[in-house]
């Protein structure tokens, strides 16, 4: 049947149905976001302008910047460290290594977030173990506040500055690594003046990529934070089931997708993608 | 390899930060063996209590039936669908192409919080000409999670089949085969491993799926981590420790028989 048409509609059948399904299923109803963002409640830009001049919400915006950019440099530093110790060390360390970095990797968000909570409440673990230590005398407030949503995010972020990273130290080429050496410099030298400088390309881009995907979270916070640490997707969450606020959720959405593309956007032009997938 | 070793300092910090990358789930684990109704660690005496509660409860029996249909589904959608999009792509590679592939990643770029509208607002549409297939119904959801996921199963399939030799197209199109024959009896065969690591990273992805997911439905169709979060945000449920202990440990499982066959099979072929 299917062999009776002609190859170029045999070919149109293999290639069009997903980006058909994306374009009805996903492209059109972010039209209707739009369209919600300046209809709901009335006719006109009046949630932007709330945008614009909330302090509440600016606040929850500048929050969300600036707690996506510490949990990116955090998560960076953290995975830099595990794929710097994977490239360079006996297969037996690579094997615990990748075990550290997958487990989490695939176990839902729920459960590590959930994990979290149970390991950071006054009573836990961590608390528990600083007591024993003598370390401190009553329990710090670790869940409910800000601390606690930077530690899971961190933890929730690693594996995924781990994968682009590791990709972009495999691609240096070990023989000039071993040509500093025997030019005389010291292993802290070769680190800082010849491995750190061919790694930056790699760093920036999982940078970005960590930043935009906290941009979007709001299970962490909205366990974690206890309501303290208002997150613009939490925000975006309450405006659609708790307040009715459909419009001004609606032109957050609008506002946060023209930030990702700006992002986006920066990866492209500064490290080449196809390099961090690899 | 070994010409460039990796300092003590860092050593002792990478033992640290694995520490660290495992205190959450070690944490869970004795918490779910707790005599008590509440969250606590178990002292002295160890029960199973919350495992019992959570196979006599519909609610958690239902939400994993549930999960695991929607996985499923989705994954099988997705896999077919990132399959037949990649081959074709593969075939003929141009600037328009390049722009489809580019639409395919949107789900995988765009912040999960605006995915979550954009499928409210779809299901929510389709909603009023089909109730059924709409918002809060199985369908709705295997659909939403399909598009959510499709962006994984490309990239999975792209690095799949860039490994493919081009020659073997020419030779079956020299031999009289046309794109379909090609591609059913040629490419496919090639593909089919990859095809079923694509399914499993997908049907993961759709398993856990939450964000989107709290959107989407009210309560028709409770997914497993809808269910995990209703019991987290009241008050927390020591169930939620059983079945994450559980789930920790079938993850576990799984990784440790994936690093088992690769060693092997790296002892076989060295």
């Amino acid at each position: 049947m299917i062999t009776r048409l002609p190859e170029h509609w045999q070919y149109r059948l293999l290639l069009w149905p997903l980006p058909v399904l994306l374009l009805l299923c996903y492209v059109v109803p972010f039209a209707g976001i739009i369209t919600w963002s300046v209809t709901l409640p009335e006719l006109g830009v009046d949630n932007y302008v709330r945008l614009a001049n909330d302090p509440s919400i600016h606040a929850v915006l500048w929050r969300t910047l600036y707690l996506c950019a510490i949990v990116g440099i955090c998560a960076l530093l953290l995975a830099f460290l595990m794929a710097y110790c994977w490239l360079y060390s006996s297969s037996r360390w690579q094997r615990w290594v990748e075990l550290c970095i997958f487990l989490p990797f695939f176990i839902s968000v729920l459960v590590r977030t959930f994990g979290w909570l149970v390991a950071l409440r006054n009573n836990g673990l961590v608390n528990g173990w600083l007591q024993d230590l003598g370390l401190i005398d009553s329990p710090l407030a670790l869940t409910r506040n800000t601390l606690g949503v930077i530690i899971a995010m961190v933890h929730f972020m690693v594996p995924f500055a781990f994968f682009p990273l590791l990709s972009s130290m495999r691609q240096i080429d070990d023989r000039v690594l071993l040509a500093a050496r025997g030019l005389g410099a010291s292993r802290t030298r070769v680190f800082i003046s010849v491995f750190l400088p061919q790694t930056l390309p790699g760093l920036l881009g999982a940078f970005i990529m960590v930043f935009v995907f906290c941009l979007g979270f709001f299970i962490i916070p909205a366990i974690l934070g206890g309501g303290s640490t208002l997150m613009a997707a939490e925000y975006v969450f309450l405006q659609m089931f708790q307040t009715y606020n459909w419009g001004i959720g609606a032109a957050l959405c609008v506002l946060m997708l023209v930030l990702v593309s700006m992002l986006v956007w920066l990866l492209m032009r500064f490290s080449r993608v196809e390099r961090l997938v690899g | 390899m070994n010409i460039y070793r990796v300092g003590w300092l860092a050593k002792l910090l990478a033992l640290i930060t694995m520490g660290f990358l495992m205190l959450p789930l070690a944490a869970v684990i004795p918490v779910s063996f707790t005599d008590k109704r509440y969250l606590s660690m178990p002292e002295g005496d160890w029960s199973l209590r919350h495992y019992i509660a959570l196979f006599n409860s519909s609610e958690w029996i239902n939400s994993i039936l549930n999960s695991t249909a929607i996985a499923i589904s989705a994954a099988l959608l997705a896999t077919l669908l990132s399959t037949t999009f990649v081959i074709a792509v593969w075939y003929r590679s141009n600037q328009w192409t390049r722009w489809l592939i580019g639409l395919c990643m949107l789900p995988l770029i765009i912040p999960p919080v605006v995915s979550a509208m954009v499928l409210y607002f779809m299901t929510t549409n389709v909603s009023r000409i089909a109730p059924s297939l709409g918002y809060d119904s199985l369908p709705g959801v295997i659909l939403s999670h399909t598009l959510l996921i499709v962006p994984f199963g490309v990239i999975n399939m792209l690095v799949a089949i860039s490994r493919i030799d081009r020659r073997i197209e020419l030779a079956a199109r020299n031999l009289g085969a046309g794109l379909w024959q090609t591609t059913w009896m040629v490419l496919l065969p090639n593909l089919r491993l990859s095809m079923l690591t694509t399914f499993l990273l997908c049907f993961i992805l759709s398993w856990e799926e939450i964000a989107v997911t709290l959107f989407i439905t009210s309560w028709e169709v409770i997914t497993l981590p809808r269910q995990i979060w209703s019991g987290l945000r009241d008050n927390v449920d020591p169930v939620v420790a059983a079945i994450s202990t559980l789930l920790i440990t079938l993850t576990l499982t799984l990784l440790l028989v994936r690093m088992a066959v690769y060693s092997w099979r790296a002892r076989q072929h060295p």
